[in-house]
């Protein structure tokens, strides 16, 4: 099905509390789920939407992203007609090239949302992961004639300490937003925004074009928190799993719940695949003495210890009397003989010689950064 | 544009000693080694070897083939200027035939490589596992001045009587060459491989079509009347892995090879990458109380039960309880809860029964045809095992035997 709609992705949020996580990379570069990156998830709902432009805002550490996304053809968006456009930060005589906050970055980028023949945008932020498509939103945001439809889920009444674009809504019996909150302090709502919204590609230059004028430079804080009476906003409700990577907690709680076959089946399910790069990694390899239990393993792992309650990705190799539990071992690792490994998270590359244990607790996994030896 | 060098891959052979595995699709389609299809293998080894234009022909019940390769992408060979074309049968206006042996479906399509205009022609065929640099042979073959070169692959002697047998003298030439030899003089077999100066193949062929007796085969006619014109004729002593898995227990054989220790056949060379369609799948999920040793697993699968010394294809389940041993398990594959399943072939979208034992021992009364199989026990493509049933080893499970198709998991 064709959509009349394009997707516009700003994954220029920063996030402290991913501490060594984000340090090298966007937060949409973020591995997740064994072989995903986080952009995966928001780009596959796109795509499976029938979505067939997509404009991708990037700010800084780019690099990775660039290197995930290449030509967009593992997501089928390497077009002669649309497609993927990378959308890079550059500098002209009324830009510095460095983006002060998402209004700043779309209105860098208007050639690309007035040159696109659909009428609706998708509008998107890059560290929320879920498995939807968005058809029967679009539908519903005409057929309420709302300004904007804002995704939404149900999440918990607390805001946690690490709070991150927990952005609340409060809502009329017919779902229209009648007031929003940026990080309270006490919500009181417990429907958090999904980073998802849909609107007409004019309301959306016209609403850049007036925040940039009075010297404004955030969507969320400078126009959608102040809009909710002008403008119709309506909220859309999603009840699948959703995942915010708002911290290395997040990030950890996340991917272990990937065990429950539940969440599985909902991140991944197979009427809406999730693309991502391929490394034509051959299969991965259980030797002799494996033991693998309550795990999620990608290709080209080489398993000759034991791993239990993990996440591992692609060509991670456990050796011979090495232990790891309650882990998420990222591309590549390599843990080596009669190692203890428990509540860690070993970025891309991280090195670990024989013999080593490494403890965290439920709570405060420890974190290596990439390329690290131990 | 002019290449020099083009890629023909024979493709066409139905595999008929690989039996039901191959009732609908082509034997190049055929998976192999956990996440492959065979034809992969010769497709990858001319990517890594930078030949970037390749024919694959294909005759026997090409779809499979031709929707597996599509554009040719997953092995880089969507290219601008060359990239991979299927070549099927076609007719002409005053005849048009069926590829009557392998040098013919070459000769029928000599347009195609001549519009490469290259000065060498690489002949592979779709059912060899091996990885090998096609770039070295070619040097070999310019090095030796040589018309035609043949990869060769030195064998026990007392095997060499089931190969064609290239007799060479110290600097490699070919004096002779014997199919399956009785008494054989030498033990280096001919891997089915040839490089040819284009120029010299085209004439060669064109006389061979005209001969009415002949067979237009490679091995038998081509290389024999290179040989017996008198052309420099040399082989290209090759070391390391190759298998023919032109039957169901070579197929098996080859699997076990990948994951026996150290393995006979490494795939996980980074230098050297098998490239393949990949299944869009999650990461494979092993469950709390599941056993995996020396096998293979890979995206999409479900492991619940036991698995070892196996190879499970993508999107494959293994219920609790179930067991699984020295098999190989085709995508899709489903092994229902508290089922055995022994030294067996499982086909694509394949389910085993709850209970169901697969591959038992022989028991008094039984009668089995395992003239394809010995002792391996297969179950075709789409076939649904009941609960509790018992296959002795050697079995072929196909539609009348077992019960009916499985449309519905």
């Amino acid at each position: 099905m064709t959509s009349n709609a394009f997707g516009l992705i700003y994954t220029g949020e920063t996030n402290p509390f991913l501490r060594d996580l984000a340090l090298s990379r966007s937060v949409a570069a973020v591995p997740f789920g064994g072989r995903y990156r986080c952009i995966d998830f928001i780009l596959s709902d796109l795509v499976n939407t029938g979505v067939t432009s997509v404009g991708l805002i990037t700010q800084k550490n780019y690099h990775s992203l660039m290197d995930h996304l290449g030509a967009g053809k593992e997501w089928d968006l390497h077009r002669k007609r649309e497609g993927l456009f990378m959308l890079p930060p550059f500098m002209t005589k009324e830009n510095t090239g460095l983006y002060r906050g998402s209004v700043d970055a779309i209105r860098s980028c208007l050639g690309y949302v007035r040159r696109n023949p659909q009428q609706y945008v998708i509008l998107s932020g890059s560290h929320t992961i879920f498995n939807m498509t968005f058809n029967d939103m679009i539908a519903r945001h005409i057929e309420t004639r709302a300004n904007i439809t804002m995704l939404y889920n149900e999440g918990e009444f607390a805001a946690s300490e690490e709070q991150n674009l927990d952005l609340r809504l409060l809502m009329d019996s017919s779902e229209r937003i009648t007031e929003m909150e940026l990080n309270p302090f006490s919500p009181r709502s417990a429907f958090r925004s999904c980073d998802v919204m849909i609107m007409d590609k004019l309301l959306l230059e016209y609403l850049v074009e007036e925040a940039y004028s009075h010297g404004d430079y955030d969507l969320t804080r400078d126009i959608l928190l102040k809009k909710c009476q002008t403008l119709k906003i309506m909220g859309y409700r999603y009840d699948g799993y959703v995942a915010r990577l708002d911290s290395v907690n997040d990030f950890f709680r996340h991917n272990l719940a990937l065990l429950q076959p539940e969440v599985r089946n909902d991140l991944f399910n197979p009427a809406h695949p999730i693309y991502t790069k391929v490394k034509d990694e051959v299969s991965a390899k259980y030797g002799e003495n494996a033991v693998v239990r309550n795990s999620m393993l990608a290709d080209g792992c080489q398993i000759e210890g034991t791993v239990e309650n993990s996440i591992v990705f692609r060509g991670v190799s456990v050796k011979k009397g090495a232990v790891v539990k309650n882990s998420i071992l990222m591309q590549g690792v390599s843990i080596g003989e009669n190692c203890m490994m428990d509540h860690v998270i070993l970025d891309k590359g991280v090195v670990v010689r024989e013999g080593r244990t490494l403890t965290g607790y439920d709570g405060f996994p420890i974190i290596l950064k990439k390329g690290t030896t131990i | 544009m002019k290449k020099r060098i083009v890629a023909m891959l024979l493709a066409g052979g139905q595999g008929s000693r690989l039996g039901v595995l191959t009732s609908s699709m082509a034997k190049p389609a055929v998976p192999f080694g956990g996440k492959y299809r065979i034809i992969d293998f010769p497709l990858s080894n001319c990517v890594n070897s930078d030949i970037d234009t390749v024919g694959v022909l294909t005759q026997y019940r090409p779809l499979a083939l031709n929707s597996y390769i599509g554009t040719g992408q997953h092995w880089d060979l969507d290219r601008m200027n060359g990239g991979v074309f299927l070549l099927p049968p076609y007719v002409t206006g005053v005849d048009g035939r069926w590829y009557t042996g392998t040098a013919n479906a070459i000769y029928q399509n000599r347009e195609f490589v001549d519009q490469y205009d290259p000065d060498y022609v690489l002949i592979l065929s779709g059912d060899h596992i091996y990885k090998m640099d096609y770039g070295a042979m070619l040097r070999f073959h310019i090095e030796k001045g040589a018309v035609a070169t043949i990869a060769v692959l030195p064998v026990p002697m007392e095997e060499a009587h089931r190969f064609g047998i290239m007799n060479t003298d110290e600097n490699d030439h070919v004096i002779s060459f014997e199919e399956k030899p009785k008494q054989p003089k030498s033990n280096k077999a001919s891997m089915g491989i040839y490089i040819f100066n284009w120029r010299a193949l085209k004439e060669c062929m064109s006389l061979d079509d005209e001969n009415p007796d002949s067979t237009n085969d490679f091995g038998s006619d081509i290389i024999p009347a290179f040989i017996n014109g008198g052309q420099s004729v040399v082989a290209y002593p090759f070391k390391g892995y190759w298998k023919d898995v032109g039957t169901i227990q070579s197929l098996w054989e080859a699997n076990m090879d990948i994951i026996s220790t150290p393995p006979k056949l490494v795939l996980n060379d980074p230098q050297w990458r098998i490239y393949t369609r990949n299944p869009i799948m999650p990461p494979h999920y092993v469950g709390e109380n599941a056993s995996i040793t020396q096998s293979l697993v890979t995206e999409g699968c479900r492991v619940e039960g036991k698995v070892h010394h196996s190879v499970l294809f993508s999107n494959v389940s293994i219920e609790a309880e179930a067991e699984v041993y020295d098999s190989v398990i085709f995508p899709g594959a489903v092994i229902r809860r508290g089922a055995k399943v022994y030294k067996a072939i499982v086909g694509e979208n394949s389910v085993i029964g709850e209970r169901s034992i697969i591959g038992g021992e022989l028991r008094l009364g039984d009668s089995v045809d395992n003239s394809l199989t010995g002792t391996i026990t297969l179950v075709g493509n789409d076939i649904s095992i009941q609960p509790e049933a018992y296959l002795p080893q050697g079995t072929v499970a196909t539609e009348d035997a077992c019960g009916g198709r499985c449309y519905d998991k």
